[in-house]
């Protein structure tokens, strides 16, 4: 079969405007996987499965991934000028001190494709999509018209996770009831707060009962 | 066609279910089969329209039995996770703990001794045996031939169960299998237990077929009903004896001869029209290529450790990356897909679960079948809710 880069050069040449990048493994498979561009999905996907060659015509898993906001904090050297009395006369310095900075890198929800070929025996071939991130942009394409094994499993990724498939057929909460709000596998998912009063409550339970009354006196829980 | 020999240019829509119109004469009826239908094996609902008796479209409503499992994966440990693989498919625990356990060797990069392996073989077939046989039980209960075939074959699977629970301390969840090995060794005792059973099963599967492959009633209500095509049982994902029914030879122990499966001689069987009896048929051709596989395993048992000396129990932390380990399991390929990121808990946990994919084609199947058939179809796609909901 052909390694992750060859079919990456394979998917540019077919498919115009498709921007694929690979996105490295360290485990000791070293399944390198394929981080293709939203725009061009459809597209690399059906290339995928009718190419003679690759012929990946059997989509085996779809899954949702979670990536968190994450605050990086890095020091960095920046260069400034002080004013500084030197031998008795003001003048002004430059001086190079060591600051450290915190930026926000943006989390982004993912979806991964796991991707096999019934008529040629091999696979995987791993391609992720991502959105852009956790909050307003969490659309992306359904693959569920090239592959029909994605129907189930993006309308689980839509209920679990709260990736909006684009294009597919039948897109409902599978797993919770329809009336349920939130996604219960993001990694910030906070369960919401179903108290039930118990005569002694002590350790977690006490904890959950003084919370919800603080909540109940605060007006945001009904008793 | 392209060169792979399947086909590429379709008709738009060609895997969406086909739409079917009544013939306008009387009203629709609605129908709630389920969650408390006897067929639906505990709690799973489809929603059926009926124009008369004949299906115009049904849509299946899971989650009844959700408790999302792969959240609790993630908030624990990886070896406190394997007790909790036990109760997906929980027909089926010990290929459950295989696969989970596949995928995490993968992830660490561990070694299996060679006893372990045959172990794992042994006890897989085992499972798959019991499975089938069980199944095929069901779906002639589900026919009407109310609980006597069914028994049958739970008087077989009551045997294999009484082995497990000998080896593992308990029949249903056996919580065997570790990361390197197995929990614990089997003992001549149990060995030659098992061979005296191995050696019994051929001559129930003789009498299950003698009793039923020729039977009219089975035959009228089995043959051409449910019929699923080969391209879109692939590009729907089949897998397991519902693919290989119609007619696709793709068997993940020949494909990727994970454990040692390469050194078995075994044939797959395949079906030819993709209905209700291929499906019956291949599950019975598979439990006897089941038993060729455990004569040879138990004939070829080395001796050794079970368990990896090296591999480490307490404070196991994979380093980053991550894997995809499947099976082929009773009911099809059985992933666990797992992202580490050093920590001693998986950052995520996926179960990629063969019967709920399976379960995407079942309204293609039923659509014009008559409401009785739905029952048949969908016992012959041989589902364990607590693997379709998780």
């Amino acid at each position: 079969m052909k390694s992750v880069e060859e079919i990456k050069s394979a998917i540019e040449a077919a498919v115009p405007g498709a921007t694929v990048s690979v996105v490295p493994n360290p485990a000791p498979t070293a399944q390198h996987s394929l981080l293709i561009g939203a725009e061009r999905a459809i597209q690399i996907a059906e290339f995928l499965r009718d190419d003679g060659e690759l012929a990946l015509d059997f989509l085996s898993n779809v899954t949702g991934v979670d990536w968190l906001d994450k605050e990086i904090s890095e020091k960095v050297k920046v260069t400034r000028q002080v004013p500084k009395s030197v031998d008795g006369v003001e003048q002004i310095v430059e001086e190079t001190v060591e600051e450290t900075r915190k930026r926000v890198e943006l989390g982004y929800l993912e979806a991964v494709y796991h991707l096999y070929s019934v008529a040629k025996k091999h696979g995987p071939v791993v391609v992720r999509l991502r959105t852009a991130n956790r909050t307003d942009q969490v659309e992306l394409p359904s693959l569920t018209p090239i592959w029909r094994s994605a129907e189930f499993q993006e309308r689980e990724i839509f209920d679990l996770f709260g990736i909006v498939f684009t294009g597919h057929p039948d897109l409902r909460r599978i797993l919770m009831w329809d009336e349920f709000k939130d996604h219960p596998m993001r990694r910030d998912y906070v369960e919401p707060d179903d108290f039930e009063y118990e005569p002694t409550p002590h350790d977690e339970v006490l904890k959950r009962a003084q919370e919800h009354k603080a909540k109940v006196a605060a007006g945001e829980a009904i008793q | 066609m392209s060169s792979s020999g399947i086909k590429t240019e379709r008709l738009a829509g060609w895997n969406r279910p086909p739409v079917i119109e009544s013939d306008g004469e009387g009203e629709l009826l609605e129908v709630a089969m389920g969650p408390h239908h006897p067929s639906t094996h505990g709690v799973f609902r489809m929603d059926v329209v009926l124009d008369g008796e004949r299906v115009i479209k049904l849509k299946p409503v899971f989650g009844y039995l959700h408790r999302n499992h792969e959240q609790l994966g993630q908030s624990q440990s990886y070896l406190a996770n394997m007790p909790y693989t036990d109760r997906l498919d929980y027909f089926c625990s010990l290929t459950n703990n295989w696969a989970y356990a596949l995928a995490v060797e993968k992830l660490a990069g561990q070694e299996v001794p060679e006893r372990a392996e045959y172990l794992r073989v042994i006890l897989a077939e085992l499972t798959r045996v019991q499975n089938h046989a069980s199944t095929i039980g069901f779906l002639l209960q589900e026919m009407g031939a109310s609980g006597t075939p069914l028994m049958y074959a739970f008087r077989e699977r009551e045997k294999i169960l009484d082995l497990f629970e000998s080896l593992t301390g308990s029949r249903m969840m056996c919580n065997y299998m570790r990361f390197g090995g197995c929990r614990v060794d089997a003992s001549p005792a149990w060995l030659d237990a098992t061979r005296k059973v191995v050696d019994g099963l051929p001559a129930f599967i003789d009498e299950f077929e003698r009793f039923l492959m020729t039977n009219e009633i089975l035959i009228a209500r089995c043959q051409g009903i449910g019929v699923l095509r080969p391209d879109l049982a692939v590009n729907a994902g089949i897998s397991g004896p519902m693919l290989r029914a119609s007619g696709v030879n793709y068997d993940i122990r020949k494909v990727d001869h994970y454990g040692i499966y390469d050194r078995f001689k075994f044939r797959v069987p395949l079906g030819d029209h993709g209905d209700i009896y291929d499906r019956y048929m291949v599950r019975m051709l598979e439990m006897r290529e089941s038993i060729s596989i455990l004569k040879q395993a138990l004939k070829e048992l080395p001796t050794g450790p079970v368990m990896d000396p090296k591999a480490k129990i307490r404070n196991f932390r994979p380093k980053p990356g991550e894997v995809y380990g499947r099976i082929e399991a009773p009911k099809g390929e059985l992933g666990f897909y797992l992202i580490s990121d050093g920590s001693p808990n998986p950052y995520r946990y996926r179960i990629r679960p063969p019967s709920f994919i399976n379960l995407t084609v079942l309204e293609d199947m039923c659509l014009g079948s008559n409401v009785a058939d739905v029952v048949l179809i969908f016992g012959s796609v041989d589902i364990v809710l607590g693997e379709v909901d998780r």
